[in-house]
């Protein structure tokens, strides 16, 4: 291993509280699981911002490309009907 | 000696215990092993300076004598402070601060799991608080060890040589004098020859996994609970120190 490696690269998900989506807040580097997950906890988490933590090793993550914007989300844009606009949300549904 | 004494003397042991080692984990800020060590090394620190602030403040209220907190850290000398010689010794490489921490942590999760129960509430509470935070500091102080120890042939000769060298200061750990006997009786302190056992076989369990070997050498060397140190506190304390002495009212 190059001497200079802080290790590979994870990316931290930190659910703010029970129920809610895990959103993506930043990476960090580990050399194992454990080690990754108590480093997501010191640099993510000592300000109250949750209580749950997803790590993810960053090359397990299959991302979409810039060159992907045009055939991957464009055909979106004209197509009003697929968005659910005419349909009445019941009250007391949250995080919509 | 006193009840109000000897509670006096029992906080100034956890609390300077908890101060020193904050110290010393503070000289790796900004030079750990990488980003993301530095930052939990330094927040292990940060916890212990919270914890030492508590009970220094409560030994202080204790004392009656209107010293403040502050007063206790920045305005004793050597021969006044009363943490274990275990948590002034040199950081040396990381291996040894990793295992300092450790010993230490192993130390305080049962001491202050059992303080927890204890008749002075304001000493139960303080450590209820600090339980959470040295149950995570034990977390990640083993999981170091055991990657250390178990690691690359030049990382366990490193962890295995700075067990050694540490080995003979966790015997004090252990130590009792008249401050827990009184204390004991009042239900206030715990008694060490009931956790010893329960340390013991945390650090057994953790070197084992780690394949590192407690030194055989039985030699223990005491002092903290007369106040005599190492070579190494002066100067600890002659840097913590210099800028409240030199400017007693500066604030920041």
């Amino acid at each position: 291993m190059n001497k200079d490696s802080q290790g590979p690269l994870w990316e931290v998900f930190v659910q703010k509280k029970p129920g809610q989506p895990f959103v993506h807040c930043g990476n960090l580097h580990a050399f194992d699981k454990e080690m990754a997950l108590q480093n997501a906890r010191d640099l993510y988490t000592r300000r109250n911002e949750g209580t749950a933590l997803w790590v993810v090793p960053t090359d397990a993550i299959v991302s979409s490309s810039p060159e992907d914007i045009g055939p991957f989300f464009e055909p979106a844009n004209d197509k009003v009907f697929r968005h659910p606009t005419f349909y009445k949300l019941p009250e007391g549904i949250k995080h919509m | 000696m006193t009840k109000q004494e000897a509670l006096f003397n029992y906080l100034l042991r956890l609390g300077d215990t908890s101060l020193i080692l904050a110290q010393r984990n503070g000289e790796w800020c900004g030079h750990g092993p990488f980003l993301e060590e530095d930052l939990a090394l330094t927040n292990i620190a940060l916890d212990l300076i919270g914890q030492s602030n508590a009970l220094l403040n409560y030994a202080a209220q204790v004392e009656g004598k209107g010293r403040t907190a502050d007063e206790l850290a920045f305005h004793r000398t050597e021969r006044e402070f009363y943490n274990t010689i275990l948590v002034e010794q040199s950081n040396g490489d990381y291996a040894k601060t990793i295992l300092r921490q450790f010993l230490c942590d192993a130390f305080d999760f049962y001491l202050y799991t059992e303080l927890v129960k204890s008749k002075d509430e304001t000493l139960a509470a303080i450590a209820a608080k600090s339980i959470k935070e040295i149950t995570y500091h034990l977390r990640h102080t083993s999981s170091w060890v055991e990657r250390l120890g178990d690691g690359t042939e030049e990382s366990h000769t490193r962890i295995q040589d700075a067990l050694n060298e540490l080995w003979r200061f966790t015997g004090e750990l252990f130590e009792m004098n008249q401050v827990d006997t009184i204390l004991i009786q009042e239900g206030i302190a715990v008694d060490l020859n009931l956790i010893k056992p329960m340390w013991e076989s945390k650090i057994k369990e953790v070197l084992e996994r780690a394949t590192l070997k407690i030194p055989a050498n039985a030699f223990m060397q005491r002092g903290s609970r007369d106040a005599k140190h190492t070579e190494h506190l002066g100067y600890i304390l002659a840097e913590m120190q210099s800028l409240p002495r030199a400017f007693p009212d500066a604030k920041w």
